[in-house]
């Protein structure tokens, strides 16, 4: 086994990293590959309750960089999937604690362990954003359609750039269809435009991503949930697979020209 | 599109200004050129190369373009010609 490692990163917070590494975790081992998240945001550890996994913790991040556990006793396995593990984020501790070189060695330990390595990079471009990156074989960045999350990614798509961790992939979380349809919402189209990036996903505002957050169960669990298959695809897409965009608009059509017909006055 | 809009009601619609905001923010992002320096420096070209040729100033246009994640600054400086007559 040699482990794609793969970071999920952003510039902007809140923009959906966490929520993104839980669901692309629990898809891509639903689909039968062993994977292990680590929660690279250290003091502000969020991975584990996205999750729902923050009752299980014993050791942390820093405690296997620092020589406190061995690895395979940091690695929480999930409760529904048995071939999902995850690294918690050492909450008392901040991201002086960790370095890239330590990140790399980590990584490195974990290729032999699992197919896949999934990293919740933390916001900015400081320190935590450095280590998440620095083991990377590919990264993914996720924005919003909105513009203080694309003007982000852009800085963000440079410094990969510049690091020579490119060319990233794009992820669009949070694309309204309604709001482009009139449009008062950058498109899909629009962003790609912009950053000039290649594109991974397109995952549809949906409500049951909070659902799924406050029970600790990610929405790629869901068969019915549109983000769940949004992430779902995007993991098919990781595993090499062709899979077509989600055709949000068409979706939506006669529904939604029956309520804008509907909300005319 | 925008266009459409705008004629109709008289105002852009959001996601036209998001974009067309974007696309400057993100050409001085990337580039580390405001509008403002590159204003002087369409100045400053105009000055170095009117001292050696005669210039239409009217017809100028110095720009920065994008082509893809890159950028370039593209100058097209017609030149008066002391033969060409004007035939509108």
């Amino acid at each position: 086994m040699s482990a794609k490692i793969v970071t999920i990163t952003s510039g902007k917070g809140g923009v959906g990293k966490t929520t993104a590494v839980a669901n692309i975790a629990v898809a891509l081992a639903s689909n039968g590959a062993k994977v292990c998240c680590i929660d690279g945001d250290i003091g502000l550890r969020n991975l584990d309750v996205v999750m729902g996994l923050e009752n299980r913790i014993v050791y942390d991040l820093v405690d296997v960089i620092e020589g406190r556990c061995r690895l395979r006793q940091a690695m929480i396995r999930d409760k529904r999937l048995a071939e999902l593990y995850l690294i918690p984020a050492a909450q008392t501790r901040d991201k002086s604690a960790v370095s890239p070189s330590d990140m790399v060695r980590l990584a490195d330990e974990l290729r032999s362990e699992v197919d896949w390595v999934l990293i919740d990079s933390p916001a900015g471009i400081e320190r935590g954003f450095r280590y998440a990156i620095a083991a990377a074989d590919q990264v993914l960045v996720i924005t919003n359609p909105e513009v203080s999350a694309v003007r982000d990614a852009d800085r963000v798509i440079g410094l990969l750039e510049a690091e020579e961790k490119g060319p990233a992939s794009l992820i669009i979380n949070r694309l309204n269809p309604s709001m482009v349809k009139n449009h008062d919402m950058l498109s899909a189209e629009d962003v790609l435009d912009l950053l000039a990036v290649r594109l991974i996903g397109i995952v549809p505002e949906d409500e049951t991503v909070i659902v799924g957050t406050n029970r600790g169960s990610p929405i790629a669990l869901e068969a019915k949930s549109k983000a769940g298959q949004a992430f779902r695809n995007i993991a098919l897409r990781l595993q090499g697979q062709d899979v077509p965009f989600l055709d949000l608009d068409s979706q939506g059509t006669l529904w939604a020209r029956i309520q804008r017909i509907a909300g005319r006055k | 599109m925008g266009s459409f809009f705008n004629r109709f009601t008289g105002r852009k619609r959001s996601a036209q200004s998001a974009k067309e905001r974007l696309q400057l923010v993100l050409i001085h992002d990337r580039t580390d050129i405001t509008q403002v320096e590159l204003e002087a420096l369409k100045d400053d070209i105009l000055a170095v190369i009117s001292r050696h040729v005669e210039i239409e100033p009217g017809a100028v246009r110095i720009a920065v373009e994008r082509d893809g994640r890159e950028h370039r600054l593209v100058a097209d400086i017609p030149l008066r010609s002391v033969t060409r007559r004007r035939s509108g």
